[in-house]
Protein backbone atom coordinates (compact mmCIF):
# COMPACT_ATOMS: atom_id res chain seq x y z
CA UNK A 1 0.00 0.00 0.00
CA UNK A 2 1.17 3.46 -0.81
CA UNK A 3 -0.28 6.70 0.41
CA UNK A 4 -1.23 9.27 -2.18
CA UNK A 5 1.03 11.82 -0.52
CA UNK A 6 3.93 9.38 -0.68
CA UNK A 7 3.45 9.00 -4.42
CA UNK A 8 3.39 12.76 -4.90
CA UNK A 9 6.47 13.26 -2.70
CA UNK A 10 8.48 10.56 -4.47
CA UNK A 11 7.79 12.05 -7.88
CA UNK A 12 8.58 15.60 -6.74
CA UNK A 13 11.81 14.40 -5.19
CA UNK A 14 13.05 12.73 -8.37
CA UNK A 15 11.68 15.05 -11.03
CA UNK A 16 12.62 18.69 -10.36
CA UNK A 17 9.84 21.25 -10.61
CA UNK A 18 7.26 18.55 -11.21
CA UNK A 19 3.65 19.47 -10.65
CA UNK A 20 1.82 16.38 -9.52
CA UNK A 21 -1.89 15.83 -9.27
CA UNK A 22 -3.52 12.64 -8.06
CA UNK A 23 -7.27 12.54 -8.41
CA UNK A 24 -9.71 9.94 -7.21
CA UNK A 25 -11.65 10.04 -10.45
CA UNK A 26 -14.64 7.99 -9.42
CA UNK A 27 -14.57 8.74 -5.74
CA UNK A 28 -14.36 5.03 -4.97
CA UNK A 29 -10.74 4.86 -3.87
CA UNK A 30 -9.89 2.50 -6.74
CA UNK A 31 -9.48 4.69 -9.78
CA UNK A 32 -6.88 7.43 -9.75
CA UNK A 33 -5.68 9.80 -12.41
CA UNK A 34 -2.04 10.74 -11.89
CA UNK A 35 -0.95 13.79 -13.85
CA UNK A 36 2.67 14.85 -13.83
CA UNK A 37 3.72 18.09 -15.47
CA UNK A 38 7.43 18.89 -15.63
CA UNK A 39 9.90 20.98 -17.62
CA UNK A 40 12.26 17.98 -17.61
CA UNK A 41 9.94 16.08 -19.93
CA UNK A 42 10.75 18.42 -22.79
CA UNK A 43 12.38 16.67 -25.73
CA UNK A 44 11.64 13.20 -24.42
CA UNK A 45 9.30 10.65 -25.91
CA UNK A 46 6.12 9.89 -24.02
CA UNK A 47 7.52 6.46 -23.21
CA UNK A 48 10.56 8.12 -21.64
CA UNK A 49 8.38 10.56 -19.71
CA UNK A 50 6.32 7.71 -18.31
CA UNK A 51 9.51 5.76 -17.59
CA UNK A 52 10.81 8.70 -15.52
CA UNK A 53 7.69 8.52 -13.39
CA UNK A 54 8.06 4.74 -12.96
CA UNK A 55 11.65 5.25 -11.85
CA UNK A 56 10.68 8.03 -9.46
CA UNK A 57 8.30 5.60 -7.83
CA UNK A 58 11.27 3.36 -7.13
CA UNK A 59 10.54 0.76 -9.75
CA UNK A 60 7.57 -0.28 -7.64
CA UNK A 61 5.88 -1.31 -10.77
CA UNK A 62 4.32 -4.31 -12.35
CA UNK A 63 1.14 -2.60 -13.25
CA UNK A 64 2.83 0.61 -12.20
CA UNK A 65 0.16 1.32 -9.67
CA UNK A 66 -2.92 -0.68 -10.44
CA UNK A 67 -5.94 1.49 -11.04
CA UNK A 68 -3.78 4.55 -11.69
CA UNK A 69 -3.90 6.21 -15.09
CA UNK A 70 -0.79 8.22 -15.87
CA UNK A 71 -0.62 11.35 -17.99
CA UNK A 72 2.57 13.32 -18.47
CA UNK A 73 2.78 16.88 -19.73
CA UNK A 74 5.63 19.20 -20.56
CA UNK A 75 5.64 22.64 -19.01
CA UNK A 76 7.97 25.58 -19.11
CA UNK A 77 10.30 25.88 -16.09
CA UNK A 78 8.66 29.11 -14.91
CA UNK A 79 5.14 27.77 -15.38
CA UNK A 80 3.84 27.37 -11.86
CA UNK A 81 0.23 26.42 -12.36
CA UNK B 1 -6.40 8.10 0.64
CA UNK B 2 -4.71 4.80 0.13
CA UNK B 3 -3.77 2.92 -3.00
CA UNK B 4 -4.20 -0.79 -2.78
CA UNK B 5 -2.29 -3.73 -4.15
CA UNK B 6 0.25 -4.45 -1.51
CA UNK B 7 1.69 -7.27 -3.55
CA UNK B 8 2.84 -5.09 -6.41
CA UNK B 9 4.16 -2.48 -3.97
CA UNK B 10 6.28 -4.87 -2.00
CA UNK B 11 7.91 -6.52 -5.00
CA UNK B 12 11.53 -5.53 -5.20
CA UNK B 13 12.68 -5.26 -8.80
CA UNK B 14 15.45 -7.64 -9.75
CA UNK B 15 18.48 -5.87 -11.20
CA UNK B 16 18.78 -6.63 -14.89
CA UNK B 17 22.14 -8.33 -14.59
CA UNK B 18 20.78 -10.84 -12.13
CA UNK B 19 17.99 -11.96 -14.38
CA UNK B 20 18.53 -14.81 -16.70
CA UNK B 21 17.25 -13.68 -20.04
CA UNK B 22 17.67 -16.10 -22.88
CA UNK B 23 19.29 -14.14 -25.76
CA UNK B 24 17.40 -16.27 -28.27
CA UNK B 25 14.12 -14.98 -26.82
CA UNK B 26 15.31 -11.39 -27.27
CA UNK B 27 16.19 -12.27 -30.88
CA UNK B 28 12.71 -13.67 -31.36
CA UNK B 29 11.15 -10.46 -30.03
CA UNK B 30 13.37 -8.42 -32.34
CA UNK B 31 12.26 -10.61 -35.25
CA UNK B 32 8.60 -10.03 -34.44
CA UNK B 33 8.88 -6.25 -34.17
CA UNK B 34 10.99 -6.11 -37.33
CA UNK B 35 8.67 -8.22 -39.45
CA UNK B 36 5.31 -6.70 -38.50
CA UNK B 37 4.16 -3.10 -38.90
CA UNK B 38 2.43 -3.05 -35.53
CA UNK B 39 2.98 -5.51 -32.71
CA UNK B 40 1.19 -5.58 -29.37
CA UNK B 41 2.65 -7.71 -26.60
CA UNK B 42 -0.11 -8.33 -24.11
CA UNK B 43 -1.61 -10.50 -21.42
CA UNK B 44 -4.12 -12.68 -23.20
CA UNK B 45 -5.53 -12.18 -26.68
CA UNK B 46 -7.55 -9.38 -28.31
CA UNK B 47 -10.65 -11.54 -27.95
CA UNK B 48 -9.85 -12.47 -24.38
CA UNK B 49 -7.48 -9.96 -22.74
CA UNK B 50 -6.28 -11.02 -19.30
CA UNK B 51 -5.73 -7.59 -17.75
CA UNK B 52 -7.39 -4.19 -17.91
CA UNK B 53 -4.44 -2.38 -19.46
CA UNK B 54 -4.14 -4.99 -22.25
CA UNK B 55 -7.87 -4.70 -22.89
CA UNK B 56 -7.51 -0.94 -23.17
CA UNK B 57 -4.67 -1.27 -25.70
CA UNK B 58 -6.77 -3.67 -27.80
CA UNK B 59 -9.68 -1.27 -27.62
CA UNK B 60 -7.55 1.63 -28.85
CA UNK B 61 -6.09 -0.33 -31.77
CA UNK B 62 -9.57 -1.58 -32.64
CA UNK B 63 -10.90 1.95 -32.57
CA UNK B 64 -8.25 3.10 -35.03
CA UNK B 65 -8.79 0.01 -37.14
CA UNK B 66 -5.16 -0.78 -37.84
CA UNK B 67 -3.91 -4.26 -38.60
CA UNK B 68 -1.61 -5.55 -35.87
CA UNK B 69 -0.05 -8.70 -34.58
CA UNK B 70 -0.78 -9.51 -30.96
CA UNK B 71 1.48 -11.73 -28.93
CA UNK B 72 0.21 -13.31 -25.75
CA UNK B 73 3.09 -13.43 -23.26
CA UNK B 74 1.16 -15.48 -20.72
CA UNK B 75 1.66 -18.61 -22.79
CA UNK B 76 5.45 -18.37 -22.63
CA UNK B 77 7.24 -17.65 -19.31
CA UNK B 78 10.56 -16.88 -21.01
CA UNK B 79 8.90 -14.32 -23.27
CA UNK B 80 7.01 -12.83 -20.34
CA UNK B 81 10.29 -12.17 -18.57
CA UNK B 82 12.30 -11.08 -21.62
CA UNK B 83 9.78 -8.56 -22.97
CA UNK B 84 10.29 -6.39 -19.89
CA UNK B 85 14.01 -6.21 -20.53
CA UNK B 86 13.72 -5.81 -24.27
CA UNK B 87 12.57 -2.19 -24.01
CA UNK B 88 13.38 -1.62 -20.36
CA UNK B 89 9.65 -1.22 -19.77
CA UNK B 90 8.25 -2.86 -16.66
CA UNK B 91 4.68 -3.62 -17.67
CA UNK B 92 2.37 -4.99 -20.31
CA UNK B 93 0.94 -4.22 -22.80
CA UNK B 94 3.73 -2.91 -25.02
CA UNK B 95 3.18 -1.40 -28.44
CA UNK B 96 5.75 -1.44 -31.26
CA UNK B 97 5.40 0.37 -34.56
CA UNK B 98 7.86 -0.28 -37.39
CA UNK B 99 10.29 -1.81 -34.93
CA UNK B 100 10.13 1.09 -32.49
CA UNK B 101 8.86 0.84 -28.96
CA UNK B 102 6.01 3.29 -28.48
CA UNK B 103 4.85 2.63 -24.93
CA UNK B 104 2.22 1.03 -22.76
CA UNK B 105 -1.51 1.60 -22.60
CA UNK B 106 -1.25 4.95 -20.82
CA UNK B 107 1.09 6.23 -23.53
CA UNK B 108 -1.31 4.90 -26.17
CA UNK B 109 -4.29 6.56 -24.48
CA UNK B 110 -2.46 9.85 -24.17
CA UNK B 111 -1.42 9.71 -27.83
CA UNK B 112 -4.97 8.83 -28.87
CA UNK B 113 -6.37 11.79 -26.96
CA UNK B 114 -3.93 14.20 -28.56
CA UNK B 115 -4.28 12.66 -32.03
CA UNK B 116 -0.64 11.64 -32.14
CA UNK B 117 -1.34 7.93 -32.40
CA UNK B 118 -3.56 8.50 -35.43
CA UNK B 119 -0.81 10.70 -36.91
CA UNK B 120 1.83 8.05 -36.28
CA UNK B 121 -0.19 5.31 -37.96
CA UNK B 122 -0.99 7.56 -40.91
CA UNK B 123 2.62 8.69 -41.27
CA UNK B 124 3.86 5.11 -41.15
CA UNK B 125 1.19 4.04 -43.66
CA UNK B 126 -0.02 1.27 -41.38
CA UNK B 127 -2.50 -0.97 -43.23
CA UNK B 128 -6.02 -1.16 -41.89
CA UNK B 129 -7.45 -4.38 -40.55
CA UNK B 130 -9.71 -6.19 -42.98
CA UNK B 131 -12.94 -6.45 -41.14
Amino acid sequence: MMEAQEIIDLIKKEIPEAQVRLEDVRGDGNHYALTVKAPDFRGRSLADQHRMVFMALGGRVGGILPGVTLTTLVCAPQDKA
Amino acid sequence: MILHNSQAMSTTPTPRAQRLIDPSVLDRIQGEVDSNHVVLFMNGTPVFPLCGPSAQAVQILGLLGVRYKSIDVTTDPSLRLAIRDFSDWPTLPQLYVLGHFIGGNDVMRQMLETGRLQELFAMCAIPMADY
